[in-house]
Formats: structure tokens, C-alpha cells, sequence
């Protein structure tokens, strides 16, 4: 893609409304070099449709706030610059699909909350002397690099499409599960909760989630399969319950 | 200029994706189609010409030949390394796009059904067992490794032709293909809370890891290895190319 140049003439075709009343609306701004595609929608909020919502927060790429299907890709807004995009045609913004919608740009992703709150939080040993390792939590690390965008839950056809929300996760949990399942310190359990309420096998590995992740986690890789092969080793695998009977280990 | 839409339910192949999202899906139908054809054709209506000089198959690989068995010796191997790929955790995310439309491509819609079942009832549990379909790949690694060396010794004598150097990559791809596994890379210490605790499995964990990255990649040139092998030396039998090599005898169809 060409260089943004300031003056340059873009497009922006922008879903408003609410309920069943929506439209694309265009609306043409004066670019400026540098600029995202928040900024484009800023502008048009500032001087064009001051009644616009869009949610945003940091304009860092922190924060998780404007998360917005950019030309039918997941993106964050404060991310994605107009030099990565075609700006020849429209540029078309919606709001993220898998919750339900608020108005304009806005969704209401309450319900993540929800479910985040049913997860068994870290729980180290009643006694736990807590000298470990870097390498012990190099791979945990990983998980807390998220900022709850929730653009793998939007981009997931589990939620999307499918509209399993009630008996699927979402990767963004898996990742959450992955960072306390696999801490040194903690003592949980959460495979049973991995299988039977957060559906960890209705996930067929398309990988949509990891290459949404604006913080580049490894979501299906490094959280989600070895979640799996955990749970495997409990449920499926019967080699694993045959050694955990005759040792008597969980 | 404004006008309506609507969010959320849309219809098949549904999408504001402007690229050409349908390639890579239907890429990976028509290649694992072919292979998938190829592959049965070859090995099981196909059953001679497969072994010339020092040169064996890669389907065939072990020979096995009982007395009892009335088919192709290629089904009493065939169906562990097809198994593995059929139950590898990237093919099935590939393939659950490309034959099954599920979704079709990422952020564009395929069928929608509430009562979604993903991998969790019959037959999909089966991909489950992937861990032991490892095993025997891993097993068939080393014979294709031992194929692969014997392909440089003919008629008694060391070697080397176009045919050894086809093999020993295939046996190298095949094996790093293996080497990459997600089942492989929990075994070997992903299932393992405290690394600090396990350093060797550790230190392996993390060399599996760095392959794992690349798994996409290994499953693919494999499965393009393993065809261009037999194609090659199905090829040579037939006498339609010649291999060049250095051996002073012709090279000879033995099965
Ligand atoms: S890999 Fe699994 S969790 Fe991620 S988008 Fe695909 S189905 Fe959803
Ligand atoms: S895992 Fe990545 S894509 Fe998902 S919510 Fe966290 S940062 Fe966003
Ligand atoms: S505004 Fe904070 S992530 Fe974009
Ligand atoms: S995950 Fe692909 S071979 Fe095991």
C-alpha cells in the first residue's frame, strides 16, 4: 500500500444505527500522514457526525477499547494505519459481531465478564514458598500479554456463527486458563471445567483467534492445543489413567 | 450515501473480507484431494513397480509381504501414517475449513448451528488419539530412515543417485514433520507445570517448540515429498526417466 499523504482523500464507510435501523453511511475525510483508522473515525466524530459512537481509550494499542471489523478484518483502530490498507476504495468499518450490538461502532461485550468470573482464579498451596524460575513462567507471560480487545472471541465461529455462548469459552479464556493451568505455583484444576463447561473440544483449531490477536499470542498453538492434550490425558488417553491407577497420583 | 445492512446472521460465504480469502481453503482442498486420490491409487491399485535398485517407495516403506495378505502391502502401512495426518492438529484445522466450510475462511460465514458440536462426540473424538498414531509415525521414521540409507548401496556396492538424494529428504521431512507434532511437544514436557523442575525436558520441550512453529510448513513439504518420491520412483521403474547415478549396473525392478 502507497504512503498516506496529508490532504489525501479517503473514504470511510462506516455502519451506524441501532437495532434493526442500520446503515452504511460515507463519509469523506482529508487524511493526514501518519493517521490510523481512529483517527479517520475521530475526525469524521469531531466535524461530520458528532453523534458517532466508538468506544477507544488509550490510542496505544493497550487498553482493548476499539476493537472494529476494519474491511471484514478484526483489528484495533488505534492499530491499523491507512498506509496498510487499500484507501482507494472505502474503507469499511463495523463494529465487532459476536456480542450483541449497541449502537454504531459500539458492542456490548459484558457478557466475557461473565464468563471470566466461573473461572477457578490462581491458587497457589496454603503454604506455598514462592521462589521459582523465569523459565517457569516464560510461557505463562505469554497469557498475561492480553489485553481483553476480544477480537478472537468476535473473529471465532463458535460465537459468531455458531452462537455457542453458552457452552463455549472463547480462546480469549483459554488463554486465561492456560496462564493459571500451567503456573508453577498454582494447584487448581481445571480440566473438568476445560471439557464440560468451557467446551474446549468444540474448538476446531481453524487458528482465526491467533492471527486476530493483536498482541501476537500463540492463542491456538500455546494455550488451546496443550489445553486440549491436558484434558486427553485425563479423559482420553488410557495409557495416562492406567499409570495414574496403579500409582494412585491424580 | 447511506443504506441498509444487516449485522450479525448473514448468509453462506457472508463476509466484508475484500481479499481473496477462498484461495488458501481451496488450495488446501485440491491438494489434499489429489494426494488423497494419488496416494490410493498408488499404493493400493498399483501394486507392482514400486521398488527399483536400491530405491523403495516411501508408501511401502516398511515391506511387509505375509503370505496371508492378499492386497497391496502398502495398506498395512499406509493407514498409520494417513491416520497421523488425518488426526494432525494442523491439517484438521485446515481441512475443517476447506471440506467441511467450518468456517469456510476466518470472519466469513459458513453454516450456522446452534447446537454446534465441534470435536466433541463420535466420530471427531477419534482425533484424540493423534498422541498414538505418533508412535507409529515416529516408528516409520526410522524405517524410512533405513530405506533412505540403503538407497545409496546397489549390487553390493556404495553410491549415490538422484533416487537416494529424494529419499533421504523425504526421510528428513517425514521425520521433522513428526519431530514437530503438538502431541509430541506436550509429551515431551508441555504437560509440565515446573520446568526448574525438569531441565532436560525442559531443554527438549523448547527444541520441539522451535519446530512446532513451523509445522504448517513441515506437514506441507512433506506431504509433497512423499508424493514426488513415488512419482520418481514409479517413474525410473517404468523406464520413462532414467536416474542418474553412480552405479555401473542398470538399476532394476524388483517389486
Ligand atoms: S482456533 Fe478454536 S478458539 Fe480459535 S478461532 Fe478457531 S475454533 Fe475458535
Ligand atoms: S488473546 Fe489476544 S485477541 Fe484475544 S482478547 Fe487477548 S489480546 Fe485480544
Ligand atoms: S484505543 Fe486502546 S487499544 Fe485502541
Ligand atoms: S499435530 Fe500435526 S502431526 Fe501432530
Amino acid at each position: 500500500m502507497s504512503r498516506m499523504q496529508t490532504g489525501q482523500k479517503v473514504t470511510f464507510r462506516i455502519l451506524r444505527g441501532e437495532g434493526d435501523s442500520l446503515k452504511e453511511v460515507d463519509y469523506h475525510v482529508e487524511a493526514e500522514t501518519g493517521w490510523v483508522v481512529l483517527d479517520a473515525v475521530l475526525n469524521i466524530q469531531a466535524t461530520q457526525a458528532p453523534d458517532l459512537s466508538v468506544r477507544w481509550n488509550c490510542k496505544a494499542a493497550k487498553c482493548g477499547s476499539c476493537s472494529a471489523e476494519v474491511n471484514g478484518k478484526p483489528r484495533l483502530m488505534c492499530k491499523t494505519r491507512l498506509d496498510d490498507i487499500d484507501t482507494s476504495q472505502p474503507v469499511v468499518v463495523h463494529p465487532i459481531k459476536s456480542f450483541p450490538h449497541v449502537k454504531d461502532l459500539v458492542a456490548d461485550v459484558k457478557w466475557n465478564y461473565e464468563v471470566n468470573k466461573r473461572i477457578t482464579p490462581f491458587t497457589p498451596a496454603k503454604d506455598a514458598d514462592f521462589t521459582y524460575y523465569q523459565e517457569d513462567v516464560d510461557r505463562v507471560q505469554e497469557f498475561r500479554k492480553c489485553i481483553e480487545c476480544f477480537l478472537c472471541q468476535n473473529v471465532c465461529h463458535i460465537l459468531r456463527n455458531h452462537e455457542a455462548h453458552s457452552r463455549f469459552a472463547g480462546p480469549r479464556f483459554f488463554v486465561r486458563v492456560a496462564g493459571l493451568e500451567m503456573h508453577p505455583m498454582d494447584t487448581a484444576d481445571r480440566t473438568q471445567f476445560l471439557d464440560q463447561e468451557a467446551g474446549v473440544f468444540l474448538c476446531n483449531i481453524t487458528k482465526c483467534c491467533t492471527h486476530v490477536c493483536p498482541e501476537d499470542i500463540h492463542i491456538t498453538d500455546n494455550a488451546i492445543i496443550p489445553l486440549k492434550e491436558r484434558v486427553i490425558d485425563r479423559k482420553y488417553d488410557p495409557l495416562q489413567w492406567l499409570v495414574r491407577k496403579v500409582t494412585g497420583k491424580k | 450515501m447511506s443504506h441498509p445492512v444487516t449485522l450479525g446472521k448473514q448468509g453462506f460465504f457472508a463476509t466484508l473480507r475484500k481479499d481473496a480469502w477462498w484461495v488458501e481453503p481451496a488450495l488446501v482442498a485440491g491438494i489434499l484431494t489429489a494426494f488423497g486420490l494419488y496416494s490410493t491409487i498408488s499404493a493400493v491399485l498399483l501394486r507392482t513397480k514400486f521398488e527399483v535398485g536400491p530405491y523403495l517407495s516411501p508408501f511401502y516403506e516398511p515391506l511387509l509381504t505375509p503370505n496371508w495378505w492378499p492386497f497391496s502391502p502398502a495398506i498395512l502401512i499406509l493407514w498409520a501414517p494417513l491416520g497421523f495426518r488425518a488426526t494432525c492438529y494442523y491439517y484438521r484445522g485446515a481441512y475443517y475449513k476447506a471440506f467441511f466450510l467450518n468456517p469456510p475462511a476466518c470472519s466469513v460465514t459458513g453454516y450456522t448451528n446452534k447446537n454446534f458440536r465441534g470435536e466433541t462426540k463420535f466420530p471427531f473424538t477419534i482425533m484424540n488419539l493423534h498422541r498414538f498414531l505418533l508412535i507409529f509415525a515416529l516408528a516409520l521414521n526410522v524405517f524410512l530412515w533405513i530405506g533412505a540409507i540403503k538407497s545409496f548401496r546397489y549390487e553390493g556396492e556404495w553410491g549415490i543417485g538422484l533416487g537416494s538424494v529424494i529419499l533421504t529428504a523425504n526421510a528428513f521431512l517425514l521425520m521433522m514433520y513428526s519431530f514437530s507434532c503438538h502431541s509430541l511437544r506436550h509429551i515431551v514436557g508441555g504437560r509440565l507445570d515446573c520446568f526448574s523442575c525438569h531441565r532436560t525436558q525442559k531443554a527438549t520441550w523448547d527444541k520441539v517448540s522451535g519446530w512446532n512453529e513451523s509445522h504448517k510448513q513441515w506437514a506441507w513439504m512433506s506431504l509433497f515429498s512423499v508424493a514426488i518420491a513415488d512419482i520418481y520412483i514409479r517413474l525410473v521403474a517404468h523406464g520413462i526417466i532414467s536416474d542418474p547415478n553412480t552405479w555401473s549396473t542398470p538399476l532394476r525392478v524388483i517389486h
